[in-house]
């Protein structure tokens, strides 16, 4: 299973678009023309908040999200940078 | 009418997202957009009976118009396609300002006007993608299909485009009798070129349900389709649309879902808003996006598309162990080979379907015909269907035409007796 480093700032891919659905919401990557989706809606609120947030860590227990739940989400948020949807931002 | 569907948000947390792709999406994941019922062609299989313009095809502004809607409700991309789609003067206006507008486009073509400059243009645009359609490995049969010389035309587009440095542009090709032998070549042809190959599946669709019986894939060639899909699974595509098969045993790549009017649909070239692409008929028409509410309304509020999102039981399929992955199949295929709905799939893999079929009056008079035909009139049409004609006798009991409530002549309801001479 892939990690990804929840101490760090990350940012959804400039050519990512994220539509809300009433199930979480889908994300269409224009470059690898990949389809995803977030089951979840409190997972749409983390993902939306990254590129204003610090950490994922951050962004993610200001979503609503409880330590306990931390490394389900991380793995959720692992995928989509294994598909290029969230990229690493250092500014 | 049926009731409402539950509200989507009700069932999530326990749902597998296929589940929750049926009661309905805000908007289209992708829609299929023919721009125009022209064609240099005129295919044997064409689902939309493409050939001749239609007069009526929506304007530049109002093309325009409806990828502004798009881009409001973020459909991701549309299909384009047609008839054959660049044929219209306005083509690379219309992709270039819905790629400008975020809504990216791919866009199916036999390649007819993809020289050498068009494909350098195309490759510059990291937002368009290029679908070549091929129905033949060679050019025997691809152009018993598909006309003379479309095998040429297609693998031109294709060496145009690889020289341009486009990248994993798609092979396009309808499964059919005759060239599932061939998918090996097929494999190799994309290669050849940098394209990556797609699959469809032949649907009894438009001019594709005159030719359905002599071309869709014999029993032993959907399974041998199958083991293939399952062999190239990951480097091939198919849109989903051999979630049939999957009653073969493990379910292919790919939603496995009817997507009509859940996650897709079709906008025909005069606005016309079908469940999808396989349905160009009255009975699948959900609405017209030039109407007050547009696109946007249609897809939200139609009363077909409410329905189709209503929970569907699997009618005769119910009890077969594979309907969780099967769903009965494709609502076209049924609908235009004059099957049920609510039963099984014209090429069930367990061979419902074949029964059914060969229950079917043979003369075919009660198949639906397309209510929109296209096709050039320069060859003898093909259908040539004896006509349903009812002859009624006159009811014994009238003697005279039945007088109308709108009948004010000075001689309504005034009967001749007596002479005789007028019966």
């Amino acid at each position: 299973m892939t990690t990804m480093d929840l101490d760090r700032a990350w940012d959804l891919h400039p050519q990512v678009s994220v539509r809300p659905e009433p199930f979480g919401a889908l994300l269409y990557h224009f470059g690898t023309r990949k389809l995803s989706f977030l089951k979840d809606r409190r997972l749409l609120t983390a993902v939306q908040s990254l590129a204003d947030t610090p950490t994922a860590r951050a962004a993610c227990l200001a979503s609503g999200i409880t330590e306990a739940e931390l490394p389900r989400y991380g793995r959720a948020l692992a995928a989509l940078v294994q598909s290029s949807m969230l990229v690493g931002r250092t500014s | 009418m049926t009731t409402a569907p539950e509200a989507p948000v009700a069932r999530h947390g326990t749902s597998r997202l296929v589940d929750l792709f049926e009661y309905g999406l805000a908007a289209p994941i992708c829609l299929t957009w023919e721009l125009t019922y022209a064609c240099n062609l005129s295919c044997d299989h064409c689902l939309s009976s493409s050939g001749r313009r239609d007069p009526r095809e929506l304007s530049t502004a109002e093309a325009k118009a409806v990828i502004d809607e798009l881009e409001a409700m973020q459909v991701f991309y549309v299909n384009i396609g047609g008839g054959e789609p660049t044929v219209r003067p306005d083509f690379f206006e219309l992709i270039d300002y819905a790629t400008g507008h975020h809504v990216g486009v791919k866009f199916s073509t036999n390649g007819i006007r993809i020289t050498p400059a068009v494909a350098r243009r195309l490759a510059r645009n990291d937002y368009v993608d290029v679908q070549i359609s091929l129905d033949g490995a060679t050019a025997e049969v691809n152009d018993a299909v598909r006309g003379a010389g479309s095998y040429a035309t297609a693998i031109r587009a294709m060496e145009n485009l690889a020289d341009a440095g486009m990248r994993n542009f798609k092979l396009s090709v309808v499964c059919t009798r005759h060239n599932i032998p061939q998918m090996d070549e097929f494999k190799a042809l994309a290669d050849r070129y940098g394209a990556q190959l797609r699959l469809t599946r032949l649907r009894p669709a438009g001019r594709g349900a005159d030719v359905w019986d002599e071309l869709h894939p014999l029993p032993a060639q959907q399974r041998q389709l199958y083991d293939w899909l399952v062999a190239h699974g990951d480097t091939v595509l198919t849109g989903d649309s051999f979630f049939h098969l999957s009653a073969y045993g493990q379910a292919l790549p790919g939603l496995n879902l009817c997507g009509a009017g859940r996650v897709v649909c079709l906008i025909d070239p005069v606005g016309d808003v079908y469940a999808c692409p396989f349905a160009i008929h009255e009975d699948f028409l959900a609405g017209n996006v030039r109407t007050p509410g547009g696109f946007a309304e249609v897809w939200r509020d139609s009363e077909l598309f409410q329905r189709l999102r209503a929970p569907q039981n699997g009618g005769a399929c119910a009890s077969c162990a594979f309907y969780d992955t099967c769903k009965g199949g494709c609502m076209a295929a049924k609908f235009f080979t004059g099957l049920p709905l609510d039963g099984p799939d014209p090429e069930c893999v367990r061979g419902h379907g074949e029964e059914l079929l060969a229950r079917r009056p043979q003369d075919g008079t009660r198949l639906p015909k397309p209510s929109v035909d296209h096709s050039h009139r320069t060859s003898p049409a093909r259908r040539s269907r004896p006509v349903d004609l009812t002859l009624v006798r006159r009811r014994e009991d009238l003697d005279r035409p039945p007088v109308s409530a709108c009948a004010e002549g000075p001689l309504t309801g005034f009967r001749l007796t007596g002479t005789g001479d007028q019966k």
